[in-house]
């Protein structure tokens, strides 16, 4: 019974998993990463190109990647160098994605998928599958485990602390968000790596639920990818709905949940202190 | 005097700056883009011109576009004023598009009860539907931006499962409720304007978005809960050190808010498709958010630029039909839009302080 719902729920766990992850690193250093949606977006768009172009789904996997460093400097540029609202910021670069995936080269073809490994029992997964706890872990060890780790999470909780240390704040700013573009990204090319195919919408509103997760999981690795894993585990439920409750309501656990965590009514969710707070 | 009133015109004029650089990059690189497709970009702009400007009937056009835009800019505007980001109008309108549609199908009543009673249903879902993130905000901290976020996943995946099981008209084939009654269908203006054809589309939900427009100028500028509202929006703290209780203001205007962005679903159900149809809105409620920038937060301003959108949204679709310019140009180009005008926002205020 539960293992059936393992391979659907892993696939829909990894794209999360992987924005969420994004979202820690730039909400960690402060700035707010409303911008996962449209990073997921043109990571999926970005796979099918490079894909289409070259033959290769290596380079579609750069090229995805690119394209969502690309969104992330420009999130950067404007919340960090021109002290932009990080939300204002973040909408924009979403619409900004959605036009550009719907404008630029139309995508039509099937593209190769990445390669896929076999786990006995569970049936065959993409290699991204196997790689989110290995950067989940990364991460955790990164963020505190390392002096690194700690600056960056220092450029989050104070916009004071790294100057005494006379480090730039802005420049770890700059780090954590191209590391959240990378993730995020990379996650979107799971998506349509998955489906050999981009479409109008692949992500839906993936990104702001992976955002969900990062405070569900109080801004840190483990429990964030753990929230993923819950909510992964909520949309398999609403695909595999054999007991009559409408599927749309199954779907919207997370965002249920995710509003009583955030009311602090079950556990708590405290965000880094700066989170926001513009350098001056 | 005069140069009480010359301040004036250069304040307003600073206020308006970046909006106006904001429009003409815009415009400039559309036609870059172009280039670079290997398209001619004057003929881009002549088209422009003309299918803005030509007739009434395209003028019509863009107040018919504008308008549920006008609801959602005003929204935006208004919690902004007090500090706090409605992002959930795009929920707001859906759960008051449907609560009006409920009303217009269910009740056979005549025009001056049912339609006033269609706009109150949808008020007032509209404002409970801002109202919980003002609470959830007022008494946890929750942020209201995610809250509200969630909420339009709630409203979303609420009004699809109403439209596709339960209220899903029979004979049609995609999820739409039936028709609502013809009492509670908002007369087009081609009846009282002769000069407008008979197949435009602009209706009695423009003029209500003018009245909202100028009771929200009056509200911001003249009552005491304008007073407080902006007071709270400048500082909260400030505000409490007056006696003001910011948890009831965050409260009251994210009400407010829902409320008024609740109207844009109004205006397309009552207004134009006369039922509530799946996914209705092309994104009115993000949209909202680029007019409430545009407009500088500003009733006024914001009823000017909600008309420009409308424009922009009139002209995307002759381009994509006549010169074969894909819709996403007009879609990327806003998102470039609403972030040169934050960057400039941003940096300006960095500069002053």
């Amino acid at each position: 019974m539960i293992l059936q719902f393992i391979p659907s729920t892993l696939r829909m766990t990894t794209p999360l998993g992987f924005a969420a992850l994004g979202g820690i690193y730039s909400e960690r250093s402060g700035i707010i990463n409303i911008a996962l949606e449209g990073m997921m977006l043109i990571g999926a768009y970005g796979y099918v190109i490079g894909a289409q172009i070259s033959g290769s789904e290596w380079i579609g996997l750069l090229f995805g990647i690119s394209l969502g460093i690309i969104l992330a400097l420009i999130h950067a540029v404007a919340t960090i160098t021109f002290h932009a609202e990080h939300i204002v910021s973040g909408l924009a670069i979403n619409i900004f994605a959605l036009g550009v995936t719907e404008y630029l080269i139309p995508t039509t073809e099937r593209v190769p998928g990445l390669p896929e490994l076999k786990l006995p029992l569970l049936g065959v997964y993409s290699i991204l599958v196997f790689l989110l706890p290995l950067i989940m872990i990364l991460s955790h060890l990164f963020l505190y485990k390392t002096p690194w780790g700690l600056r960056l999470r220092a450029a989050g909780e104070s916009t004071e602390a790294l100057k005494t240390l006379s480090l730039n704040r802005a420049s770890w700013q700059y780090f954590a968000v191209i590391i959240s573009g990378v993730l995020a990204s990379l996650g979107g090319c799971f998506l349509s790596s998955n489906v050999h195919i981009f479409t109008k919408g692949i992500t839906a509103g993936r990104g702001y639920v992976a955002l969900a997760a990062v405070i569900f999981g109080n801004w840190r690795p483990l429990n964030g990818v753990a929230a993923c894993l819950l909510f992964g585990f909520a949309a398999t439920l609403g695909l595999e709905n054999r007991w009559g409750i409408p599927d749309q309501l199954l779907k919207s656990i997370p965002h249920i949940l995710t509003m009583v965590v955030l009311a602090g009514l079950v556990g708590t969710s405290k965000p880094p202190i700066a989170l926001g707070k513009i350098n001056t | 005097m005069s140069t009480n009133h010359s301040i004036q015109i250069r304040h307003l004029l600073h206020t308006f700056l970046p909006s106006v650089i904001a429009i003409i990059g815009f415009f400039v690189l559309c036609g870059v883009t172009l280039i670079i497709r290997g398209q001619n970009p004057w003929e881009f702009y002549q088209l422009i011109l003309i299918s803005g400007f030509s007739s009434i009937d395209d003028i019509g056009s863009i107040l018919f576009n504008s308008t549920p835009l006008i609801f959602t800019g005003l929204a935006v505007a208004i919690g902004y004023k007090a500090g706090l980001f409605n992002i959930g109008c795009e929920g707001q309108l859906y759960v008051a598009g449907f609560a009006a549609t409920w009303i217009g199908i269910h009740l056979d009543l005549p025009s001056f009860l049912i339609i006033p009673l269609c706009l109150t249903a949808a008020i007032f879902f509209g404002g409970i539907w801002g109202a919980i993130p003002g609470i959830l905000k007022a008494r946890y901290g929750a942020h209201e931006v995610i809250n509200t976020i969630m909420m339009n996943f709630i409203a979303f995946a609420i009004m699809s499962y109403l439209v596709t099981s339960v209220y899903q008209d029979p004979g049609q084939m995609e999820p739409q409720t039936a028709e609502i009654h013809d009492s509670a269908k908002l007369p087009k203006l081609a009846g009282l304007i002769p000069i407008l054809p008979q197949s435009n589309y602009l209706n009695a939900s423009f003029l209500i978005s003018c009245v909202v427009v100028f009771m929200s100028y009056i509200l911001l500028k003249y009552t005491r809960w304008g007073y407080e509202l902006r007071l709270v929006g400048n500082s909260s703290d400030v505000a409490a050190y007056g006696g003001i209780n910011p948890g009831t203001v965050t409260i009251w205007v994210m009400t407010l808010s829902g409320a008024i962005a609740g109207l844009a679903g109004v205006a397309d159900v009552l207004g134009y498709h006369y039922r509530f149809v799946h996914s209705f809105s092309p994104g009115w409620g993000f949209t909202g958010i680029a007019v409430a920038l545009m407009g500088r937060n500003h009733p006024f301003g914001v009823f000017a630029a909600a008309i420009l959108f409308g424009f922009l949204s009139k002209i995307a679709l002759d381009v994509e039909l006549l010169l074969d310019i894909p819709h996403g140009l007009f879609i990327a180009g806003q998102g470039l839009l609403i972030l040169g005008l934050v960057c400039m926002e941003g940096y300006t205020k960095i500069k002053n302080q």
